[in-house]
């Protein structure tokens, strides 16, 4: 018998039911959004005890305006089950607050989480805890705003004028 | 100077008999012919040996992901080829699948269209892996490699110029389908570049696979084993290398790739030289599934009959009014898909590239995000090189085989 998304959604309804808020399937494609506090609960749940071994990605969206709490942090995890054949994707979200946009880390469940929350703090702003090395990866580490925010001013190039000058200062000493 | 704020507390060693030495920094990069672009390694030595590596990317970033808020759908397209422009084609499949699947019109596309696809996605992937053997090679003073592989990779350019009149940046196929119908002469110029290759990917075999150089600057070096490599979310050849045999064309198939018969290489070494086999062994899969294509591809209609997404022919919108009408409306507002989210994946040449697209039903994306192979891939280059020597560290971008076009995006 091959294991599904049915089968892990079930096994995590069991084990954390008061942790899941909704369950959204979307073009075959399933969604479980979690309380933000759980993530890596889940997290382990999935890697340890349901082979969830892969992280396929981690990002994060900002709906600023479209909804509250402001900021989803969106994780996908695969199974590759026995010889990669069975191959099984779920989409975990956890909802952050504008006023708090933090969140713990799972670099320690996957080390592959690493550069993808350095960008998503980069982009967003958002705080990985227990993160080990949260510093900024694309922009630059003096750059103040958070390009991916929707509230991010993309006419405004004072910030980029600000690091650049900084940057012209340091190489001439 | 006060920016030194990267040299860690391991800058001074403790050795067993008491001494203390102090490692040397050594900045690799930005500029430098061996990493592929415009990456930088901060590398702390003892000696030879590199203690430490501390990659530092973003030198590239063009805030791709920002941009495609802003515009149209259509318009991204441009914009995924400028990722990896090693095999802007694929990227392109990738965006226009994710697309499809974001509208919900898989079903709908022609089989001349998927099939096409699958033919360019495979050039695509022997493009790149020419140039990631070829580079490899060449950083590693294999100088003649790397000229064969490229005339090679030449060829595919002509093959491209000819399907959509760009080499490089190819913004090729449209949601829907292909744009223009292939040339008359596209079955025959692929059969013909399938005739020649397979004599140059000999001699490139006998010219690397078993020369002594070659095996003694890549076996055992750069070793990642497969817990380490699905951990730190290896995919593509860095994966296969390792051992495990995860492959999107086979786990979560797309344009049909469950029809064709191909197997998936793995070696298990998890060193370059693994790499290197499977990237090898790929090019002649990718062989095999151009020849599968080419014998079943259908005629008939190359684009999907969708008004309200595909763009009229361009004849009708200078002839008849609802046709510039129709014209005007999608390239002004764009296609609008139903407000929802999907990821979409392909197998890239260098590993999983997806798409997550979220719609908030306008014509344009919400949010589009790109997960590169190469970002990913690069975070294991701290634990190759570790504990090797600097000459390794080439070695090893090599065998990554990095764009940095899309790890910076």
């Amino acid at each position: 018998m091959s294991f599904d998304v049915e089968q892990a959604v079930g096994s995590l309804q069991n084990e954390f039911p008061q942790n899941i808020v909704n369950i959204k399937e979307y073009r075959n494609e399933t969604t479980i959004l979690i309380d933000k506090e759980s993530i890596n609960k889940i997290c382990n749940y999935l890697k340890h005890n349901l082979d969830f071994t892969f992280l396929a990605d981690l990002t994060a969206v900002d709906y600023l305006e479209v909804k509250s709490p402001r900021y989803e942090v969106v994780y996908h995890i695969h199974r590759f089950g026995p010889d990669c054949e069975e191959n099984v994707r779920i989409r975990l979200k956890a909802e952050l607050t504008d006023s708090e946009p933090t969140i713990d880390s799972v670099v320690s469940i996957w080390s592959g989480a690493d550069w993808l929350e350095r960008e998503v703090y980069d982009m967003f702003g958002i705080k990985f805890i227990g993160h080990p090395d949260l510093r900024r990866i694309l922009m630059p580490e003096d750059y103040e705003p958070f390009p991916l925010r929707k509230d991010f001013d993309v006419r405004n190039r004072e910030a980029s004028k600000k690091s650049f000058e900084k940057a012209l200062e340091d190489g001439t000493d | 100077m006060e920016r030194v704020e990267f040299i860690s507390e391991e800058e001074v060693l403790l050795h067993e008999d008491g001494t203390r030495t102090e490692t040397m920094m050594l900045n690799m990069g930005p500029q430098h012919p061996a990493t592929h672009g415009v990456l930088r390694i901060v590398l702390h030595l003892d000696g030879e040996t590199v203690v430490k590596a501390v990659p530092y990317i973003g030198y590239l970033h063009r805030g791709i992901e920002k941009l495609c808020e802003h515009i149209t759908y259509q318009q991204c397209l441009p914009y995924t080829d400028r990722m990896d422009y090693i095999a802007s084609i694929c990227n392109n499949i990738g965006y226009i699948l994710a697309v499809e699947k974001l509208l919900g019109i898989e079903d709908e596309i022609p089989e001349r269209a998927k099939t096409a696809e699958v033919i360019l996605f495979e050039l695509g992937r022997i493009e790149s892996h020419l140039v990631g053997i070829g580079t490899n090679a060449l950083d590693l003073g294999a100088m003649s490699a790397f000229l064969y592989c490229f005339k090679e990779r030449e060829r595919i350019y002509d093959i491209l110029e000819t399907v959509c009149g760009a080499r490089l940046t190819t913004s090729y196929p449209r949601v829907g389908g292909l744009p223009l119908d292939l040339p008359d002469n596209f079955e025959e110029i692929v059969r013909s570049f399938l005739t020649i290759f397979p004599k140059t990917l000999n001699e490139v075999d006998s010219l690397l696979t078993r020369n002594k150089i070659w095996i003694d600057r890549t076996k055992g070096v750069a070793v990642i084993s497969a817990e380490d490599a699905i951990d730190l979310g290896l995919t593509g050849p860095a994966l296969r290398g390792s051992g495990v045999p995860y492959d999107v064309r086979k786990a979560t198939p797309y344009l049909g790739y469950e029809n064709y018969d191909f197997e998936v290489p793995v070696a298990n070494e998890g060193d370059a030289y693994s790499r290197y086999l499977c990237r090898m062994e790929e090019m002649n899969q990718s062989l095999k599934i151009i020849d599968q294509a080419l014998d079943n591809l259908p005629d008939g209609p190359f684009i999907a009959d969708l008004p309200d997404i595909v763009l009229p022919e361009k004849e009708l919108t200078y002839t008849k009014m609802e046709s510039l009408i129709r014209h005007f409306v999608i390239v002004y507002e764009g296609f609008k898909p139903p407000a929802g989210e999907i990821q979409h994946a392909v197998e890239n040449p260098k590993g999983e590239l997806s798409y997550y697209l979220i719609s908030d039903g306008s014509g344009k994306p919400y949010r589009m995000r790109v997960r590169g192979p190469s970002f990913v891939n690069m975070q294991a280059l701290s634990q190759m090189v570790e504990g090797s020597l600097v000459a390794d560290v080439i070695a090893a971008i090599g065998s990554l085989d990095i764009v940095l076009g899309e790890i910076d995006r």
